[in-house]
């Protein structure tokens, strides 16, 4: 045996040598991207060249995407701990403990470089492998999310890259059979060449009955299910590690096709041999394949592996080792299985119609190995390859602070003058824009379980009633958001508002905020200032998290968005869990009958421009109003009073004032019916109080004015206030502000026709 | 609701059937009724049963189009046999196109005018005739859709005999038809009455607060049931 060993890896090493040869090695490093230092590590770590398998292996382990050498040392101090906190980042997705024993899994992950090249694909291939990682660790996907960013809306790849990437979730989502109940959509310059999709999946699992990737038992087989595997997405992790220029268009042949009816079927074997606990260890094959899941097993294990490459099923001719490894094929899944229920787990996987093989074995050593045609292709210590993979203090720099200017909201507030409020309105809405295009588009209902979506325009509530025993109204409150355009001026408290916002929205449904997932959508980490941005985001999300006890439990970072140089503004996408004790309170954002409306904003008033969607209508860019930090404790009060007063059935509705500003919140809540309204503000400050971003106030529409229990909380709010602001009556007159009409048919009109079609 | 032993309705899995979980969902959750599944390769069909539900989804994944394979699985020769002895089908979204497909009721379903997935609210007419749905259902109802393949096409002919034979159940409202439905048609049962297809998800609407919109779901699954027992 120990000759053997030796043998086949002189057999690798003069392979190597005739790689480097023939290739070139400069030629060699940029395919892989990977830099001549990267590759001296190789060699070192091997003790040898290595073979032209084991550098796609390292390129594909060392990349970005799946090393996160660029950000892990930022990413280590997120608080990822918490009293509800299951299981946090390292695993393929976190865990938080709701009630009882049922606990809630959920993950966010990026899929932005192959959208961009092919939307439909790219999309749905997001929405699948998001879904994976979910569902292999034996929780059943309840509910998708989708956070999405699009280039200007008249740019001419904005409309096709829009309608497909829309088109691929909801056709992947729908098949499958999990219902797209949120997300958050909008279009900025900064993303013309750079989209994003972030895709959030959600899912259920009992505290004791939770599967981790790891590979583990001397001699247990290790098992490949589902898809035969193509050629695509040959190096679509290294590709995702990339930034674009307009020419690359080679690119095109690495992009995965996704196929939502292998998945549904490859969904239920897995649940099944788990709830039969036929299977010790289990990791979805995501970015790099076969090449990640496999290392990652065996590292979680602390075994070796042999693997032999032929015995998997393959749907094109010729496959090599390489492509055999790096292969991004959809709908896989590896499985460590003990010999004795070999029988057993072969007959749940013929039950759904998947093609499965025995492709190695778990052994007591540190190497994993990997046989093709009878050659050993591989030979690399898990334990090296890991510890040793690449981690960089990359340089940093950082914009300057803004400094509070005087005439930064004298010249917005003068412009909207010039614009007037309703012509002003109208192009907030027309950037606002109705998502029912969208969202209609979404099976949103699937499952039974849907209490609120995206129709409602706020958080998204999932009812889990059937799942506990003893809370028979209990559910769970999902929404997303980022801020990027606080981030642009200011990356750390943009960060901050980021997940602050997540909690409004949760609050405003009566919810209460449990944990988050992220995904860190970021420019060139070799810029020092994409850098400097990343790295007080960091700073801002941890904080926002201490503050509001909400851990970061799993996540994904996505570096390389940027295009002939031009990064996207820093964008870190929060997709955030949280709890309702009786979802029937659960306050929608939409009104459907006549009520008063109150403004809950705290009694020291904030008004932001900065960031705010009138800012960028203005486009007043050079001087800059001071950016206000969160105000934690403040905030806390008002999410408490919100959730006390749920309780009262004269609470109709509830919407947190994000950078759209007020009169665009109100519009939003009535326009689809036939209701209109009549709101005053103050005059002397109508422009702030209609169009600015109001960080932690409330609308909220109730029923009655005298509520005896909102009587009661009133006297606690020492920090807000709560003002009334008007009524909303049943009425085909025109919308009205200070006074002033805002037609109502043009209005709809205008917000109706806004999208990129 | 006085019950036999064994529920007598069963549910009709394909491998992609995905609105199964909501089927078995509603029966349990109003009635407390357990579905017996039946799968797609299975060759026979207990002789208890009475009713059986064809759940929506994506059989086969649907590549081809919405119900053609499906309408090709071993089950679909016991159905035969089952409508012969007056067995009662109800065909919810994909089950109404694999009725179709299998030709036990006449048309066609096609993509949507719009070309996308759907879904949303859709508001129905129920039609008066023969059928027990007809004479027990209020006569408008709202129910949820979601397909991408809804759009009901039949020729001149075929569609004179659904009208003279009062076989057409649910019509959009007028103006709110949302796939283009040729005569606004979204379900549409046998001459007999025993076998109903239809779009719109009843399966759905039958909680005051979660699912689709309403409770009018609980009507149409309830006059089911009640051919059935």
């Amino acid at each position: 045996m120990q000759e053997q060993e030796m043998s086949d890896q002189n057999k690798a090493v003069v392979r190597a040598k005739g790689i480097e040869e023939s290739y070139g090695l400069k030629k060699l490093l940029t395919r892989h991207k990977l830099t001549e230092e990267e590759y001296g590590k190789i060699k070192e770590n091997l003790g040898r060249s290595p073979s032209f398998s084991e550098l796609g292996v390292y390129s594909a382990l060392w990349s970005e995407h799946c090393s996160y050498k660029s950000s892990k040392n930022h990413l280590s101090r997120f608080p990822t701990t918490g009293e509800h906190v299951v299981m946090g980042p390292g695993e393929n997705a976190g865990v938080v403990h709701l009630k009882e024993d049922l606990c809630c899994v959920f993950k966010m992950e990026s899929h932005n470089h192959p959208s961009f090249i092919e939307p439909y694909q790219g999309a749905a291939t997001g929405v699948g492998g998001i879904l994976r990682d979910v569902f292999c660790m034996g929780a059943r996907p309840i509910a998708l999310l989708n956070c999405l960013r699009f280039g200007s809306k008249t740019h001419p790849k904005s409309s096709w890259l829009f309608q497909e990437v829309i088109k691929g979730i909801g056709d992947y989502g729908n098949c499958v059979g999990i219902p797209t109940v949120g997300g958050n959509v909008s279009f900025d310059d900064c993303y013309n060449g750079n989209i994003l999709v972030n895709a959030m999946a959600v899912g259920l699992i009992r505290k004791n009955r939770i599967f981790t990737g790891k590979a583990s038992g001397e001699g247990n087989l290790i098992y490949y299910l589902g898809s035969a595997t193509g050629r695509d997405g040959v190096h679509g992790a290294t590709m995702a590690s990339d930034s674009f220029s307009s020419e690359d268009e080679e690119e095109r042949g690495a992009i995965q096709v996704g196929d939502p009816f292998s998945e549904k079927l490859l969904l239920e074997a897995t649940l099944e041999v788990l709830e039969k606990n036929l299977v010790t260890g289990i990791q979805d094959m995501g970015a790099a394949g076969l090449t990640s899941s496999l290392f990652e097993m065996a590292e979680r294990g602390g075994s070796g592996l042999n693997v032999n490459l032929d015995k998997i099923p393959v749907r094109a001719e010729n496959l090599s080792a390489y492509e055999l490894l790096l292969s991004e094929s959809q709908e896989r899944m590896v499985m460590v299985v003990e010999p004795q229920k070999k029988k057993a787990v072969e007959e749940i996987f013929r039950k759904w119609d998947l093609a499965y093989a025995v492709i190695g074995q778990v052994t007591k050593s540190e190497k994993i190995k990997m046989y093709h045609k009878g050659k050993l292709e591989v030979d690399v210590s898990f334990k090296d390859i890991i510890k040793d993979a690449p981690r960089y203090n990359r340089p940093m720099k950082f914009k300057k602070k803004k400094i509070k200017s005087n005439s930064f909201e004298k010249n917005i507030i003068e412009k909207i003058r010039e614009f007037g409020i309703k012509n002003f309105i109208w192009k907030i809405l027309q950037s606002k824009a109705d998502k029912s295009f969208i969202y209609k588009q979404y099976d949103r209902h699937i499952g039974s379980k849907t209490v609120l979506s995206s129709d409602n325009k706020g958080a998204a509530v999932m009812w889990l009633g059937d799942e506990v025993k003893n809370h028979p109204f209990l559910g769970l409150v999902l929404s997303s958001s980022t801020m990027e355009r606080v981030c642009y001026y200011d990356a750390q408290i943009g960060g901050e508002h980021s997940v602050w916002k997540a909690a409004r929205m949760i609050s405003a449904c009566g919810g209460k905020p449990l944990a988050i997932t992220d995904c860190l959508n970021f420019g060139n980490p070799e810029d020092p200032y994409v850098m400097g941005d990343f790295s007080q985001a960091v700073d801002g999300i941890s904080q926002a998290c201490k503050d509001l006890n909400t851990p970061v439990v799993s996540g994904n970072v996505s570096l390389y968005n940027e295009t002939d140089g031009v990064s996207i503004h820093p964008s870190p996408m929060i997709g955030m869990v949280g709890i309702i004790d009786d979802v029937r309170q659960a306050k929608p954002c939409v009104v459907k009958e006549e009520c008063f409306l109150y403004l809950l904003s705290p009694k020291d008033k904030i008004f932001s421009f900065v960031g705010s969607e009138a800012q960028t209508l203005c486009q007043i860019n050079q001087e800059l109003g001071l950016i206000e930090p969160i105000r934690a404790d403040k905030e806390l009060q008002a999410m408490k009073f919100i959730r006390d007063f749920s309780t009262s059935e004269s609470f109709l509705a509830c919407s947190d004032i994000g950078a759209s500003g007020l009169l665009s919140t109100v519009i939003q809540m009535l326009i689809e019916q036939d209701l209109s309204f009549d709101i005053e503000v103050p005059e002397n400050e109508k422009e702030q109080y209609l169009f600015s971003y109001m960080p932690g106030s409330y609308i909220l529409a109730l029923k009655n004015k005298n509520d005896i229990l909102l009587q009661k909380l009133r006297q606690n709010l020492t920090h807000y206030e709560l003002k009334n602001l008007g009524e909303i009556r049943k009425s085909v007159l025109d919308y009205r502000v200070n006074h002033e009409s805002i037609p109502k048919q043009e209005t709809l009109t205008t917000y109706r026709s806004s999208l990129p079609l | 609701m006085i019950r036999s032993q064994k529920d007598p309705i069963a549910l009709m899995n394909f491998p992609g059937s995905n609105c199964s979980y909501d089927c078995h969902f509603a029966f349990k959750n109003l009635w407390n009724i357990k579905l017996q599944d039946v799968f797609s390769c299975d060759r026979v069909l207990a002789g208890d049963i009475r009713g059986l539900i064809i759940p929506g989804g994506f059989s086969y994944g649907d590549y081809l189009r919405g119900g053609a394979l499906a309408s090709w699985a071993p089950i679909i020769n016991e159905l035969q046999g089952f409508i012969k002895k007056g067995g009662k089908v109800l065909g919810i979204c994909n089950g109404f196109q694999i009725l179709l497909e299998g030709k036990f009721l006449p048309g066609a379903l096609l993509k949507n005018t719009s070309n996308r997935f759907i879904c949303e609210d859709s508001f129905l007419e129920v039609s008066t005739g023969p059928s027990l749905y007809q004479r027990l259902l209020e006569t408008k109802i709202s129910l949820p859709i979601a397909h991408g393949e809804g759009r009901f096409f039949i020729d001149k002919d075929g569609l004179k005999n659904l009208e003279d034979n009062n076989q057409i159940v649910f019509r959009y409202q007028e103006e709110k038809n949302p796939n283009g439905s040729i005569s606004n048609i979204a379900g549409i049962c046998s001459k007999d009455g025993h076998i109903l297809g239809m779009m719109p998800h009843p399966e759905r609407a039958i909680s005051p607060f979660s699912g689709g919109s309403g409770t009018a779901g609980k009507q149409v699954l309830e006059t089911f049931l009640s051919m059935c027992l």
